[in-house]
């Protein structure tokens, strides 16, 4: 009973601020909106048993990637009127989509296949088990390649972003011929009359 | 109890809260990047569950990969809002529709 | 020395090919005596090697050389040679080719003396000789048809060597076209061979006529002909291309737009002969069908007369003399028709010599005239050009067959083989063959005396320059002259009578009229004296006295049967109307398809239907599937998501 209470609790928490984040005004309070939805979500996934996961979800998403981006809308000059245009004229349209997508998720996700229960009692548990550990040895034994892949990713992350951003110095100057081609005089030259001073 | 249908429910909310957040904010890059961090978020939690529920730790291991690629992804993205915002001046979606530049 | 006769026949054929490319392509290099020393060495390397391989193959009874050099392309079972057949036929073809090539090479330096593409001339002359001679010492009939092929082209480069010339482009434009003609039919005799013989090679199609004999192919369904005809008509009409029969004839005449030593070399000697000999060369087949021999003999006799009437009534002394080549390749062709092969290649070779003598001596008549071709004004050159008036007296005299000379014997042997023939036409052949006679005799002197005789009606300017040619012009007049007279005596016997050419031409027993001829032949004199006997000598001798009559003693008499005759005469002046039905109906009706098929087929169909149609509806249809393609990115989430949304739909529709 418990844990229902606390999985709906977090669940409503979840949901509205999921909703929040797509219609926040503020890019600023939606990415603060989806730190809260990763911080409930980190919660169900205890409650899942996915110690590590959740952990993890926490220190890098929260901790890296979040801040990422706040620190991206802050830094980028933003304007929020522009971006807010049609905003109640795709609001039906978007909502339309998204309850006939649920509806039809809803069909196969509550159909009597998934009816599953919780395989055992959780509080059977060994408090030695360490979900890190089994999620190590099965990373470092059957998904051993998988996982050097995956640093790979990053690694190729790291290198595509900073290339992307970094601004190179300014060595050397070069002649622009396609402006240079169309230059004409009276860009150049303007003739100015003034009166001749006495 | 709880039972498996009910996270994968609330999984098909959030992705579906995800989807119309990429409707309606058509026009803003930023919270269409965060709408695909929280589609993938729902799908996570989808893996998640059914590891639990059905006692298999790949499952997890799935989570880890994407959350790695994820992580991968943001990164990009948002340098690529980053290089555009300097060249172009704006993140409007709407502004974006030349493959110059 | 004989051990390794492939490296001489290579040396024969190469060394003209050396000598072509040295001068075409280093010519500036070398200049203009370099570019003559080197063509003139390359064809006299080849000219003394095939007088060494003549020796060896008829004198010393040297075997027959056949073999392949080299292997060209392969497909499939198929492979195209080259390779050398060098019989007595070919060694003959080769020595008369050479040798008269060599003259002409050595004449030029006199005639192009001035000429600025001189090292040019040298090497397409020496590129011809090459040609030729891939062409007569050939043993398969790819390589014939390059050598053949390698000719016109060089023909054509010759005709409008003076490419500046409006008339000679349009010359050399029309051979070209026209030798088109003739090469189509012959590619499809090729063709025929290699279908039904599934050989190119003549050795391996020869020994296989037994096979193909009698077969029949339907080309229109109903109507069987038989395989050996077709395919013999087919290379006849490249023959009759080549060597300008009617009617294909039409190039030949304005091919005089060349220089002379080209009218001379090659619409003279060598490569219009290249007919005739090709159907020598093929006379295994040819034997097979006797409509194909009509076939030819009727052609062949419509050419002798016809062509030579036209020579009647032309001013212009080298198309006077085109229309004697005309008229001889006639009487060359009507041998064929009446399977005297022999008599044919003996006509070729004392023709060679003394069509080639009398050209030079135009040639020579033309330097001393200043480039002025028309016989109108000329006369009385006699006084000033004493060698060039002999030479071409004892050319002429040759050329209407005078008793005693080589042409007499060819021509006569040839009108003995037509009288001796059997096949339809040879009565129609025989009549047009003794009228030729006649005929090449008035016109034959009409030309003599017009230039050298008669009044001089030469522009003064003209006149205060003229004088005999020099040396390199002279030389080979003399020196040509002497095979034009004497050659006729020697070859007869051996080679119509003594089996000369031994298993190289074939000839059924039924069709075989030199030996009928051959029966009643008791040596050189006998048949000089048996001529007096005949009409032909006389009627010689009566053209020659209506010649003088007309344009010495009576001048005025031409103009007036020109004018009571009007019709008649401008019917030869038209040359029968020959060119004007060409240029109407052939190129004018070409033009017109053409324009038909451009306004409609290309234009509208082509151009409006398939190229424009399509652009157009690509252009409509890409309005369409451009508004999808909106490039904002948030349309393609859009049409992503509903994707989604339909599989979604299915797969709950598919599960529930």
């Amino acid at each position: 009973m418990f844990e229902q209470i606390v999985f709906y609790s977090f669940a409503a928490m979840l949901v509205f601020s999921a909703s929040m984040v797509v219609s926040m005004r503020n890019p600023v309070h939606a990415a603060l909106f989806l730190i809260l939805a990763f911080f409930t979500s980190a919660a169900l996934w205890l409650l899942l048993q996915a110690e590590f996961l959740a952990i993890v979800l926490v220190l890098v998403y929260v901790g890296a990637v979040m801040v990422l981006f706040l620190f991206v809308v802050m830094m980028l000059d933003i304007n929020v009127t522009v971006i807010r245009e049609g905003f109640a004229r795709h609001l039906p349209v978007g909502i339309g989509v998204a309850i006939m997508m649920l509806l039809s998720m809803g069909l196969i996700v509550g159909s009597k296949q998934f009816q599953l229960v919780q395989p055992e009692d959780l509080n059977k548990f060994d408090p030695q088990f360490s979900n890190t550990q089994e999620l190590g040895l099965a990373l470092y034994t059957d998904y051993l390649y998988p996982f050097e892949i995956a640093g790979a990713i990053l690694l190729v992350a790291i290198i595509a972003a900073i290339s992307l951003t970094m601004r190179k110095p300014r060595t050397h100057k070069t002649p622009k011929p396609e402006k240079q081609v169309s230059v004409r005089s009276q860009d150049r030259v303007r003739i100015v009359k003034m009166e001749s001073e006495k | 109890m709880l039972v498996l249908s009910e996270f994968l429910t609330l999984g098909a909310i959030l992705f579906c809260i995800s989807v119309a957040g990429i409707f309606i904010n058509r026009k803003n890059v930023i919270i269409l990047l965060m709408c695909i961090e929280l589609m993938l978020l729902s799908v996570n939690m989808n893996f998640i569950s059914f590891s639990h529920f059905l006692g298999d730790i790949g499952g997890q291991v799935f989570v880890f990969f994407i959350l790695t690629v994820a992580a991968a992804e943001a990164a990009i993205g948002l340098a690529i809002l980053v290089v555009l915002f300097r060249s172009r001046n704006t993140i409007n979606v709407a502004d974006l529709d030349s493959m110059k530049g | 020395m004989f051990e390794n006769m492939e490296k001489i026949y290579l040396a024969i054929v190469l060394a003209p090919l050396l000598g072509s490319v040295i001068a075409g392509l280093f010519g500036k290099l070398i200049g203009r005596s370099g570019a003559h020393w080197v063509t003139i060495i390359g064809v006299g390397i080849s000219s003394l090697l095939s007088m060494l391989a003549y020796k060896h193959i008829v004198f010393d009874g040297g075997e027959m050389f056949n073999q392949t050099i080299y292997t060209w392309l392969s497909i499939g079972s198929l492979d195209i040679n080259v390779g050398f057949l060098v019989d007595r036929l070919s060694v003959s073809m080769m020595v008369v080719v050479t040798f008269v090539s060599w003259m002409i090479h050595i004449y030029t330096i006199g005639y192009m003396h001035d000429d600025p593409g001189y090292q040019r001339f040298f090497s397409y002359i020496s590129l011809f000789t090459f040609a030729m001679l891939m062409l007569v010492m050939s043993n398969n009939f790819m390589q014939l048809f390059f050598g053949w092929e390698g000719v016109g082209l060089v023909s054509y480069l010759l005709i409008g060597f003076w490419y500046k010339k409006e008339s000679a482009i349009f010359a050399n434009m029309k051979a070209f076209l026209v030798n088109r003609v003739g090469d189509f039919g012959f590619l499809l005799g090729i063709a025929g061979v290699l279908l039904y013989f599934g050989s190119l090679d003549y050795m391996e199609v020869f020994a296989e006529t037994a096979a193909v004999d009698g077969l029949t192919m339907e080309i229109f369904s109903g109507h069987p002909w038989s395989v050996i005809t077709v395919i013999c008509i087919c290379l006849f009409i490249g023959a009759m291309g080549k060597s300008a029969q009617v009617p294909l004839h039409v190039w030949l005449p304005d091919s005089m737009e060349g220089p002379t030593p080209i009218s001379a070399l090659i619409h003279a000697a060598t490569m219009v002969t290249a007919g005739i000999f090709m159907v020598s060369r093929m006379s295994p087949l040819f034997e097979l069908s006797e409509v194909a021999l009509s076939f030819i003999l009727v052609i062949g006799s419509i050419t002798a007369l016809f062509m030579g009437l036209l020579g009647l009534v032309q001013n212009d002394i080298k198309r006077v003399i085109a229309y004697s080549t005309l008229s001889q390749l006639g009487y060359m062709t009507v041998a064929l028709g009446a399977s005297a092969y022999a008599a044919a290649m003996f006509h070729l070779i004392t023709h060679a010599f003394f069509k080639a003598l009398l050209f030079l001596a135009a040639g020579s008549v033309i330097i001393g005239m200043h480039h002025e071709q028309d016989m109108r004004k000329m006369g009385g050159l006699y006084k000033y050009m004493p060698i060039t008036w002999i030479t071409s007296l004892l050319g002429s005299l040759a050329l209407i067959g005078f008793p005693g000379t080589s042409g007499f014997y060819s021509k006569d042997a040839i009108i003995e083989a037509v009288h001796h023939s059997a096949l339809p036409g040879s009565g129609f052949a025989y009549f047009a063959v003794v009228a030729g006679v006649f005929i090449t005799a008035l016109y034959s002197f009409r030309l003599f005396f017009m230039t050298f005789h008669g009044k001089e009606r030469i522009d003064k300017h003209t006149w205060e320059h003229l004088h005999e040619s020099p040396k390199v012009v002279t030389v080979p007049l003399a020196v040509l002259a002497i095979p034009s007279i004497l050659l006729g005596a020697f070859l007869i016997g051996p080679m119509l009578f003594g089996g000369y050419f031994e298993e190289s031409i074939f000839v059924a027993a039924k069709h075989d009229v030199l030996a009928e001829i051959g029966a009643d032949y008791h040596g050189v004199w006998g048949f000089t004296l048996h001529a007096f006997q005949a009409a032909p000598v006389y009627l010689a001798l009566a053209g020659v006295g209506v010649a003088w009559l007309f344009y010495i003693k009576y001048p005025a008499v031409p103009a007036q049967i020109a004018g009571r005759f009007g019709f008649l005469h401008k019917l030869l002046l038209e040359k029968y109307y020959f060119d004007s039905f060409n240029q109407s109906v052939f190129a004018g009706g070409t033009r017109k398809i053409g324009s038909f098929f451009w306004r409609i087929g290309d234009i509208r169909i082509i151009d409006g239907f398939f190229v424009n149609g399509t652009a157009l509806s690509i252009r409509w249809f890409s309005g369409i599937v451009r508004t999808i393609q909106s490039g904002y990115l948030y349309d393609y989430a859009f049409s992503m998501i509903i994707g989604l949304l339909i599989l979604l739909a299915l797969f709950v529709h598919h599960l529930i």
